[in-house]
């Protein structure tokens, strides 16, 4: 690991005496939490503010022949109904695609539908009145008049020549493809002694954030202004949006993000609604609010995983790999959306098989294509679960044909740990990765063999249990190479800058954002370690694009990572200048000088010299007692972006145990482990429940969730009690190791932890499952979710 | 009095107040919109997700089956009166020092459903504890979080009594 060692005292930097790095430092937003005093933007109240809600089209895909509206103009309270042609004059449509995408494609999309709606779900109308309850009293007074279309419902068909074209003007329903040949795949799969090959298919489903997406827009002309208070994980990019289509300057447009109710990648995009709801705030010269209803949430936030993937490996009898080949087909909806576009799901599948292993010979296919459903875009861990899943369902299904204990065959070709820096088959860069260590240590921590044992001494009881295994990589700390590179404006730099008060205190202003992750504690905890004060000295602001340098906000697992070593950094630069100003005070060398818990002390003795708010007392108060010339810099900036590498690839391993019952084909879930290697840990509380949290976030997709569409594209089960989602009662305890493989590209090493156990725990869990039914000789299981009648049908009791 | 509206009288932790409200009206939509009680969440209105769990006369209810209109007479109590009495401080540290909560937006109702557990006594198993919890949604923790953080606390509290 780099440290820069700018310690008189011979310490690391990141061993100072006061360091938090690597500790469990509690949050400080937990209080006010646990009280009920968040303030999420569904408690926002404005003066004058008005509620809005939207008529939304019933058919997958129509043609709006016209909108009555003039009853509900009438109903009581309503303010304003607007229908999507009206809305045109004040905000601009967009087209979600990017350079680095080559060829992709889609379609204007409006605020609100004009003259066509593309999927269930889709606003056509807005009505907005006193009250949310008013508005919606009102949206059932709009008589909108729809001839409905064909919907172009099922992916495998879209592109065929006799099915309709959604957006006439592109030519066809292709979306994006992208095709890859690394190495020679033909002469792999000639040397292999065993080729398996099968389909995996993913369910569609969404991220359910607790608090809905919430926006509450408020146009003042009086000074020109836009205020949006808007639950999102990108402030910035959403300001330059909202500016770009209201054809606003930046600068009249001020996002504030508050406590935001979860967000997971569903809060990270640009939604039709809130676009309308920033419009009618603009047009009503009066605030608006939006908050979408359960029903809402599921039918507009952005779907995600719905792919098809046909995929084949190569293996020889002593377990090595020869190849991979995958052809991905996925249904993203009418539109791709934006700015980030729905092709980087897909992309990230190309990019990410066969990841973890030394096996050079790979070829992949992608396409993308338009349907009349929900859109698709990235939700948390965006491919990895689909690339996992199928890399790690191909090597346990390889395992099997050539008799081969899982285990084994990872180890006999995952990348060594001494191979480093290395490339994968699909040409992404790994600068240094743990997956013979991260394997070891989690065979120990769950027991492999003494778990085998039992799991066969069990099958001659009757009790069917499996374990799986899944290795994995994840993609962290993007640098200009995920969007920037492609013309979106979304930063991939991030800053902080430290304010040091007059009584010894730190402001710390961050361009990351809070979603709960703990993003201000770990800006928190950087700060007062490299500054050099008491964690309790040290406050966070964040998510104001008027008050925090201008960053990307907290997604692809970067909050810690890039955001975390900009606050470090400034850290240390406001350290440099309060030394330099208790030199001045003290007619000492600033280098013989350090901060400790607060105090300017001797670097050598750690003798105390003065502390902290005597020296802003000096400085703010009494500069006229400084010597002539100098002048104190208590407010600094720093930034920071990764450079030496595109992304911060990390690594790890999940393991499952599970117990399938062959009467009713439900899966116990028995225990979990997952060993991940995030490189510097900062807080391993708060890695430890990334990690939890996206495992059970991920097993929701291996066994519960699943948004089904009928043929004619109408969503089925589009509330909580018909679209299941995890619960207390039916998940495991999750045991976390972790091998730490710092990053160099940084001063903290730190990678991101976000994303890991969503990309891994799919997979595992799908080889749990069929290391519980082989011996049964069951088919394998390949399309998730695996509900209990999929498991029963494969054990052919169906 | 129109037939759409219905005066009630109604104890909101320990403060009474008199209100007319819309017959329609839920009681979470009452406590947030007409009483600002902001810490009681709206995540489903229908039931399953258990963001807006209250007390009503001493029962653990969800605020959005229930009509303002019902609660005539009645008592609630929301995060904000159990908060400022004292009543959950211990449970509410456990989930902060177990960081047993990351948006937050769960919160509130999963201490009120936990209370509601730990009152019985005794130290429930984590099973116990999972089955109780499974009327609450959480899609941060996993869970794992907050049934250490009320075992903990219903150990400490079996603790105190031995």
């Amino acid at each position: 690991m780099k440290i820069a060692d700018d310690q008189a005292s011979g310490l690391s930097a990141l061993d100072r005496p006061n360091s938090y790095i690597g500790r469990s430092v509690p949050r400080p937003n937990l209080a006010r939490l646990t009280q009920g005093r968040g303030q999420y933007v569904s408690d926002v109240v404005l003066p004058r503010m008005t509620h809005a809600a939207f008529v939304r089209s019933p058919h997958a895909h129509a043609r709006i022949k016209n909108i009555e509206t003039a009853e509900a103009k009438k109903a009581p309270g309503v303010v304003a109904v607007v229908t999507g042609a009206e809305l045109t004059e004040i905000i601009t449509p967009w087209v979600g695609v990017l350079t680095h995408l080559k060829g992709i494609k889609s379609a204007p999309q409006h605020a609100i539908a004009v003259d066509r709606a593309c999927w269930q779900g889709e606003a056509v109308c807005a009505v907005v009145a006193r009250t949310r309850a008013e508005a919606e009293d009102a949206c059932a007074l709009v008589h909108v008049h729809y001839e409905p279309l064909a919907a172009v419902t099922d992916a495998e068909t879209a592109l065929d020549k006799t099915t309709p074209v959604i957006h006439p003007e592109l030519g066809d329903n292709l979306t994006f493809e992208r095709a890859l040949t690394a190495g020679d795949p033909d002469k792999g799969f000639a040397e292999a002694d065993a080729i398996v090959e099968t389909t995996f298919l993913f369910g569609r489903h969404t991220g359910v954030t607790n608090e809905p997406r919430a926006i509450v827009a408020d146009w003042n002309p009086g000074e020109a202004r836009l205020t949006v208070y808007q639950g999102t994980q990108a402030p910035h990019m959403m300001q330059n949006l909202f500016a770009k289509h209201l054809g606003l300057e930046e600068h009249q447009v001020r996002v504030l993000t508050k406590d935001v109710g979860g967000s997971f990648g569903i809060k990270v995009h640009t939604y039709a609604d809130e676009m309308a709801t920033v419009a009618l705030a603009k047009l009503l010269k009066r605030p608006v609010k939006f908050v979408a209803d359960r029903f809402e949430s599921f039918v507009t936030d952005i779907h995600a995983r719905d792919h098809r993937v046909k995929a084949k490996i190569g293996v020889k009898r002593d377990g090595t790999i020869t190849a991979f080949e995958i052809d991905d087909l996925t249904g993203i909806g009418p539109y791709s959306v934006y700015p980030r576009t729905s092709g980087i799901e897909a992309n990230q599948v190309v990019n990410l098989v066969g990841g973890p292993y030394t096996c050079p010979n790979y070829r992949a296919r992608a396409r993308v294509v338009f349907q009349n459903k929900n859109v698709m875009c990235q939700y948390r861990a965006v491919g990895h679960p689909i690339a996992t899943a199928v890399t790690e369902g191909l090597v346990d299904l390889a395992a099997a044909k050539i008799g081969m204990d899982p285990a084994e065959l990872r180890r006999r070709n995952l990348i060594a740990d001494d191979a480093y820096p290395a490339a994968g088959a699909s040409g992404i860069k790994f600068e240094k990765l743990s997956h013979h260590a991260s394997l070891d240590k989690i065979l120990a921590m769950m027991n492999y063999e003494k778990l085998r044992a039992e799991q066969a001494q069990l099958r001659e009881r009757g009790v069917h249990r499996g374990i799986g295994l899944a290795s994995f990589i994840e993609v962290t700390n993007p640098s200009a190479a995920f969007y920037g590179v492609g013309g979106a404006r979304i930063s991939s730099q991030d800053g902080a800058t430290l304010r040091l008060d007059a009584t010894g205190t730190v402001f710390v202003h961050s361009g990351v954002t809070e979603q709960g992750q703990g993003a201000e504690s770990v800006m928190a905890q950087c700060v007062a370690s490299s500054f050099g004060v008491p964690i309790e000295r040290v406050r966070v602001v964040t998510g104001d694009t008027d008050n925090v340098p201008y960053g990307g906000g907290t997604w692809a697992s970067r909050a810690a990572g890039i955001g975390g070593e900009a606050a470090w950094q400034a850290g240390k630069a406001l350290r440099a200048n309060v030394l330099a100003a208790a030199a001045s005070i003290l007619q000492a060398d600033p280098n013989a000088l350090d901060i400790r818990a607060g105090i300017v002390v001797d670097a050598d003795s750690g003798r105390e010299r003065m502390p902290l708010d005597e020296v802003a007392r000096v400085v703010y108060f009494r500069p006229d007692t400084l010597p002539p010339g100098f002048q104190a810099e208590f407010m600094v900036t720093r930034h920071y972006v990764p450079r030496a590498w595109p992304f911060a690839f990390t690594n790890g391993v999940q393991a499952s145990y599970l117990e399938i019952d062959t009467t009713t084909g439900a899966v116990k879930l028995l225990k979990h482990w997952c060993v991940e290697d995030c490189g510097t840990v900062i807080n391993p509380q708060l890695v430890n429940e990334q990690i939890r949290g996206g495992i059970v976030q991920g097993i929701g997709g291996a066994l519960y969730e699943h948004c089904l569409y009928d043929e004619s594209g109408q969503l089925l089960n589009g509330n909580l009690m018909d679209y299941l989602v995890p619960m207390a009662g039916e998940m495991p305890d999750i045991d976390i190791g972790h091998v730490v493989t710092p990053t160099a590209d940084s001063e903290l090493g730190a990678k991101g932890a976000g994303e890991a156990g969503t990309a891994g725990a799919p997979a595992c869990i799908m080889n749990a499952i069929n290391d519980a039914l082989r011996p049964l000789g069951a088919a394998p299981l390949v399309e998730m979710p695996f509900t209990p009648e999929r498991v029963l049908s494969a054990l052919g009791r169906v | 009095m129109s037939a759409r509206h219905l005066d009630i009288s109604i104890r909101v932790n320990g403060e009474d107040i008199s209100a007319r409200v819309e017959a329609r009206k839920t009681l979470v939509d009452f406590l947030r919109d007409d009483l600002s009680l902001t810490g009681t969440h709206i995540g489903c209105e229908h039931g399953v997700c258990g963001a807006c769990t209250v007390r009503l006369d001493g029962e653990v209810v969800r605020g959005c089956l229930v009509l303002a209109v019902q609660c005539d007479g009645a008592q609630v109590e929301t995060i904000e009166g159990l908060s400022d009495s004292g009543a959950i401080a211990d449970l509410q540290l456990a989930f902060q020092q177990r960081n047993a909560l990351q948006c937050g937006y769960c919160t509130p109702g999963m201490l009120i459903g936990a209370d509601a557990l730990l009152a019985c006594g005794g130290v429930p198993s984590r099973e116990i504890i999972r089955e109780h919890l499974s009327g609450n949604y959480c899609r941060c923790t996993g869970y794992q979080a907050i049934v250490d953080a009320i075992e903990s606390v219903a150990q400490a509290r079996a603790g105190a009594k031995a």
